[in-house]
């Protein structure tokens, strides 16, 4: 079944167009990635799929249901996202539990405490980081938090935005072993935004290269790891890439 | 006992909100108390608060009452700040006087911060109409001066502490907003605003729940610098006549009525006056350390 499906998404901030005429489908429980430089727009789709980005045209729908312009709560169920820097991503002031707790509380969701635990022990989190402020947590900690975060209301959809780039190569692996592991054990379909192509390699089944806010080629992950992609393009960034890794 | 509290309080994991939460009040309590201007600061205000609460045990004769016999006599054994043009025990009117000041302390910020931070918290969160309209109004409000829009509201409601009360309140609330307005656009488009918008969360969850939190902490820093600022309009309102109505003990009133006699019976002014200096003073030293210690730059420690 199709999980996600763009059809000629046009988004623009303003004035200033941003994509042009994207369509994309991503089947349930599949891996999807969104690569390219910056600029490209490929975070602004996972804007405009999450509700933060309203001006577009075209259609996005979920699970075969359209999706409204603004962020609704029934949407909020069904897909969260998970942003790219784990030190603005938490609320300075609100302790792990009550950034946990809260989106139980929006959507009248009873047992919280339960909930709270087993969702913090699921993304390996001790249970000793639950009132603690986000000071007291290291980058690799809070990113497990904002994860934690996106999944307490069970989503079926995750988008990922650059989920790794801010953390040390370490963590990093760890955080996508992470990802891994979730996306395996509750069949979560991910679309992922990230310039990494190790990453995507290593985490998604397909990938799609964007460019000045168009997809210039839609590809397998076994054809990047053969190196084969059809576009000048697709191969130019992946060798960008391969000298920047070495 | 002690050190077992202290061990819970300063718990590097707390096992619950509430020992979080007092956690973070004792490691603010502690910076605190580490600022000696805020230390002398908050003493001030504390003796403040005390002599308004026991203020019939410390005073040494009734506020209001007169001997005409005991009139304008110089300070002394009996009367500790000398007596006014009514034979009244200036000491017992000043500590008097503390209670009115405190009420009038106390109700503004009561009515004008949490007013400015709600006004100035939707105007930024919104955007747009809602902020060009509010702002509107502000500025209207900011660009008169204070104490003559002040004096504008207490004429045409009359004289008397309560109308001073809510001229002060009127006046001062703007500044509020503007700082809650500039707080609120510094994080809006954070990515934790934004991630408890994707859960579903109502405008006014976000604001009430996330926003003004953290505009707290700036708003707490203005309104106690602030304070000083009050006290004075208050004793300015009380100057002219048009504050506190007499017999009774507002420290701004008694100046006035010491400015007949200020150059042969100086106390009868000048003692008033010191009240008004120290406890101006009070809360500027424990807004300045206050703001040493909740400056949303260095509160990451906190």
């Amino acid at each position: 079944m199709t999980a996600l499906s763009l059809n000629n998404l046009d988004i623009s901030y303003g004035e200033t167009p941003i994509t042009h005429g994207v369509s994309l489908d991503i089947a349930e429980g599949e891996s999807f990635a969104l690569v390219g430089e910056s600029g490209s727009g490929k975070s602004t789709i996972l804007k405009a799929i999450a509700g933060l980005a309203p001006e577009w045209t075209g259609s996005i729908t979920a699970f075969g249901k359209s999706r409204s312009h603004g962020i609704d709560r029934h949407f909020a169920r069904l897909c969260q996202m998970v942003f790219q820097d784990p030190y603005g991503s938490l609320h300075p002031r609100k302790t792990i539990d009550a950034t946990l707790s809260e989106p139980l509380t929006i959507h009248g969701i009873g047992s919280q405490n339960e909930r709270v635990e087993a969702v913090m022990a699921s993304v390996g989190l001790d249970r000793k980081f639950r009132f603690r402020f986000p000071h007291q947590l290291s980058g690799g900690q809070r990113q497990r938090v904002a994860i934690a975060r996106a999944l307490m209301l069970e989503p079926k959809i995750l988008l990922l935005d650059e989920p790794t780039s801010a953390l040390d190569v370490s963590v990093q692996a760890e955080i996508l072993n992470l990802l891994k592991r979730l996306r395996r054990e509750q069949n979560l379909t991910f679309l992922m935004v990230t310039h990494n192509l190790p990453v995507v390699s290593f985490l998604c089944d397909r990938l799609a290269v964007m460019r000045q806010g168009r997809i210039v080629e839609i590809a397998d992950v076994a054809d990047l790891k053969q190196g084969a992609l059809r576009e000048a393009y697709s191969r130019e960034l992946m060798e960008i890439s391969a000298t920047h890794a070495a | 006992m002690t050190t077992t509290v202290r061990a819970w309080l300063i718990d590097d994991s707390p096992s619950s909100r509430l020992q979080a939460r007092l956690g973070r009040a004792w490691r603010i309590t502690g910076a605190l108390s580490r600022n000696p201007l805020a230390v002398v600061g908050a003493a001030i205000i504390l003796v403040l608060i005390l002599t308004a609460i026991f203020a019939p045990f410390i005073a040494t004769h009734g506020p209001l009452k007169q001997d005409l016999t005991q009139r304008l006599l110089a300070p002394g054994a009996a009367n500790w700040m000398g007596t006014d043009e009514l034979g009244r025990d200036i000491w017992s009117r000043v500590v008097y006087g503390a209670r009115i000041t405190l009420v009038i302390v106390a109700m503004v910020a009561i009515l004008a911060a949490p007013a400015g931070l709600i006004i100035g918290a939707v105007a930024g969160y919104f955007g747009g109409w809602t902020d060009r309209i509010l702002m509107g109004i502000t500025d209207v409000f900011l660009s008169m001066p204070k104490l003559i829009l002040a004096l504008a509201l207490v004429a045409a409601l009359g004289p008397g502490i309560e109308n001073a009360i809510i001229a002060i309140a009127i006046t001062s609330w703007p500044g509020y907003a503007r700082i809650a307005r500039a707080e609120t656009l510094t994080f809006k488009n954070s990515e934790f605003i934004a991630a408890i918008r994707l859960q579903g969360a109502s405008a006014m969850r976000v604001i009430l729940g996330h926003v003004l939190p953290l505009c707290t902490s700036s708003m707490i820093v203005r309104v106690t610098l602030d304070m000083a600022g009050i006290i004075l309009t208050a004793a300015g309102l009380g100057f002219i006549g048009l504050g506190a109505q007499p017999p009774l003990p507002e420290w701004g009133a008694m100046i006035a009525r010491g400015r007949s006699f200020i150059l042969d019976q100086w106390w009868v002014a000048t003692m008033p006056g010191f009240a008004i200096i120290i406890v101006s003073l009070g809360f500027c030293f424990l807004g300045d350390g206050l703001r040493d210690v909740l400056d949303p730059k260095s509160g990451e420690q906190h």
